[in-house]
């Protein structure tokens, strides 16, 4: 469903993907590993369509070249990020907000807009599955949430909108264990046959609550090594460093 | 102190919102009886003997005149504009019919098509709204509503002509009181020539049954604007009040140099609510309204309470600082505004909370948005004298600037000659931006319909702070102002 081919991207002069090759199938899960700086949430980045980079390569995704589109049709053909570092909206309700997300998708996608019950019935339903309660709702956008309610409420978001492919932004930074448990059991709630995955991060904990079909590192701009959940703790026994020199190389000189 | 400034960077968000076309921008032709151009004291004889004023009234004018001749404009704000020729100025303009009307149906058709262009149909607020509107165009009102329903509980609601011909002694009372005419160069302007404006009285113990409305509009070619609205609430009574205006497309500049005055006794509440769109000049600044205006409430008595609450999205030159002279013991005043200016508009405006009483309280709260080449400046003064124990002020000003040409200024002014006095200033740290739109985008949502969704979260503590329908109009107002913003 996501075919990334040769794909490169830089930032004011400064190649950060150097290259990247991905197949990702309907239904599987993927995670990208990788030290800081590799590029992971730079690939997040040009998926969505952030501004600013200048791209080259291919990104074919359901049979529709996603690069030409704006960051709003990916949303609404289904792309979804659960943000790094979600940004406060000051004054925009969350429900406000998630409602209007919503019925922006069904209308680019020709569907009848919701009401504002049939929303609250919809939020009420999902919001179990990362145990939020109504008062985040009627807060503004993120504001004065903490770390760990902030990434509950990307989860949430996605539990909402539903996407065909979540893409998720070192979702595991900054929580507690309990709050990672909680995030990890709302997205394991929402694999399905036609949804794919794909978790960044840099730490192997992630992946013992979300168990991952692939695993990828990523280094200097490539995705250097793949395997399946194994490879993770290989990883997390050796470090970056026990990767084959050679294939961390290619990374570096490509 | 500094506003937290941040930025919108949106492509061709400059231009779009600049070419904007005022969406009012027509004119109607309505007969007009217009004085000669200029100002003379036998102008102003005029204007006071077509009014049938008492003696005092023409003194009062006369004296403001003679004053006025020996100031200057002041040049101290942040705003630029070429010299006001103020012998060019018809300061009376007569639209026929020149009777009030008893109901809507004796209203000018001309008229009343006027105002359903404007979206404000008299009939409409009459029987759906039950909001009571004294109609202004030009200088005389042309209607007043739900009268009867407000004499029963012996509000006098009425235009200010009407209120010196039926209520001398209480405009003699409280005329000039909060802004004496000699207060600054506009104000003692409009002391000389003012024409006519809205009068409204609660007396004690009453809560005024309906919000109370007026909406001004400027129509004849090169007729300034000079109202005086006048405001008083006795002991324990309370007032909502809402002002909105809009005005056609014109070539040359108008100018428009209200006073309004509030007077607020023991344990009363004054509300004064304004959606303000003048006409703000094309897109090279040319023609809009000039806005002068002095606005201030005086909560003279114990526990006294004034709110103004302001949504500024008009005019070429705004200048106005609604204040609160907190004289009562445990007073309050408050402010709440909401500034756009796009185009080459500019807009220098605050507030000013002057703390006399003993536990005065003063919030402002100023949220300023500036796109094209649009100018806003902030300017605030907190005044607490030596009297005022225990005086408390919080102020918040926050700016959002769209685009690369448009510009943003505080510039506060905090006098505390008494050491309980507090006072706060805020800032948001929110960022507001590129990261916001792309959040929203991320989730679908449209880059226009983001833009506007992230103004409007921005704004939301002073829409709050409008009675219901007048906040439904302020957000319409602003997403209109904003359509079309984005590439």
């Amino acid at each position: 469903m996501l075919h990334i081919k040769e794909l490169h991207a830089s930032i004011d002069s400064k190649e950060i993907l150097r290259g990247v090759n991905l197949d990702l199938k309907p239904g599987e899960v993927h995670a990208i590993m990788g030290p800081n700086g590799s590029g992971k949430s730079t690939l997040a980045s040009v998926l969505i369509g952030r501004d600013g980079y200048d791209v080259s390569g291919s990104v074919t995704y359901e049979g529709q070249d996603l690069l030409a589109l704006s960051p709003e049709e990916r949303a609404a053909a289904g792309v979804f990020l659960a943000f790094q570092h979600p940004v406060e909206i000051p004054g925009v309700g969350n429900m406000y907000f998630m409602r209007t997300a919503l019925n922006s998708l069904r209308r680019q996608r020709g569907q009848e807009e919701l009401d504002a019950v049939d929303f609250l019935a919809l939020a009420q339903e999902r919001m179990k599955l990362v145990e939020m309660d109504q008062t985040f709702m009627s807060r503004s956008v993120n504001e004065g949430f903490s770390g760990g309610e902030k990434k509950r409420n990307e989860i949430l978001q996605m539990a909402i909108l539903e996407p065909k492919l979540a893409i998720l932004d070192e979702t595991d930074s900054g929580l507690d264990i309990d709050a990672l448990r909680v995030v990890a059991s709302g997205v394991n709630a929402l694999r399905s046959e036609g949804r794919t995955m794909l978790v960044i991060t840099h730490h192997q904990r992630l992946l013992d609550y979300i168990v991952p079909d692939f695993v990828h590192v990523m280094a200097a701009g490539q995705i250097v090594h793949s395997g399946d959940k194994d490879l993770a703790l290989e990883l997390e026994a050796n470090g970056y460093a026990g990767l084959t020199p050679g294939s961390a190389r290619v990374g570096a000189t490509a | 102190m500094s506003a937290p400034t941040t930025t919108v960077g949106i492509s061709d968000e400059v231009r779009e919102l600049a070419n904007q076309e005022y969406q009012y921008g027509f004119s109607t032709d309505l007969e007009t009886e217009v004085a000669p151009r200029g100002l003379s004291e036998d102008i102003i004889r005029l204007i006071s003997a077509k009014k049938n004023e008492p003696e005092w009234l023409l003194d009062w004018r006369l004296k403001a005149y003679r004053h006025w001749t020996t100031l200057t404009p002041p040049t101290w704000q942040h705003v630029s504009y070429g010299p006001v020729d103020y012998q060019d100025i018809i300061y009376y303009a007569d639209p026929r019919p020149k009777k009030t009307v008893a109901s809507m149906d004796e209203v000018d058709p001309e008229l009343r098509e006027m105002f359903d262009k404007l979206g404000i149909s008299l009939g409409e607020q009459e029987r759906l709204s039950g909001v009571a509107v004294d109609a202004i165009v030009d200088s005389v009102s042309v209607a007043t509503t739900f009268k009867d329903k407000l004499a029963a509980v012996g509000v006098i609601f009425c235009s200010f002509s009407e209120a010196v011909q039926e209520h001398p002694e209480l405009v003699r009372r409280y005329l000039g009181t909060v802004v004496p005419y000699n207060d600054n160069f506009f104000a003692c302007l409009n002391s000389a020539v003012f024409t006519d404006g809205s009068f409204c009285y609660i007396p004690k113990g009453v809560h005024c049954p309906m919000e109370l409305s007026t909406y001004f509009r400027i129509n004849a070619v090169d007729t300034g604007q000079f109202e005086r609205t006048l405001i008083i609430a006795e002991d324990a009574a309370y007032v909502s009040y809402l002002e909105g205006c809009t005005a056609p497309v014109r070539d040359k500049n108008q100018l428009h140099a209200a006073v309004v005055e509030l007077v607020a006794l023991d344990d009363a509440q004054i509300k004064y609510s304004t959606v303000q769109n003048w006409y703000p000049g094309d897109a090279d600044g040319n023609g809009g309204v000039y806005n002068f205006v002095t606005k201030r409430g005086m909560a003279s008595g114990k526990n006294a309470k004034i709110s103004w609450t302001q949504v500024e999205t008009g005019s070429a030159i705004t200048w106005k600082y609604p204040g609160v002279v907190l004289k009562g013991d445990n007073s309050v005043g408050e402010f709440y505004s909401v500034a756009l200016t796009a185009r080459r508009q500019q807009a220098d405006t605050g507030s000013k909370m002057v703390h006399i009483g003993k536990n005065t309280k003063s919030t402002i709260i100023s949220k300023a948005i500036s796109a094209g080449h649009g100018q806003n400046t902030y300017r605030g003064l907190v005044d607490i004298r030596h009297s005022a124990v225990g005086a408390r002020n919080f102020t918040q000003c926050d700016s959002l600037l769209i685009g690369k040409d448009s510009g943003a200024h505080t510039l506060p002014y905090i006098d505390v000659k008494n050491q309980t006095g507090q006072v706060e200033h805020e800032a948001s740290t929110s960022k507001i931006g590129e990261e916001q739109l792309l959040y929203c985008r991320q989730r679908g949502i449209p880059e226009e319909e983001a833009v506007s969704m992230i103004v409007n979260g921005f704004c939301r503590e002073v829409f709050k702070m409008l009675p219901m329908e007048f906040a439904v109009e302020a957000q319409k107002l602003l997403t209109v102002s904003l359509e079309g913003s984005v590439g």
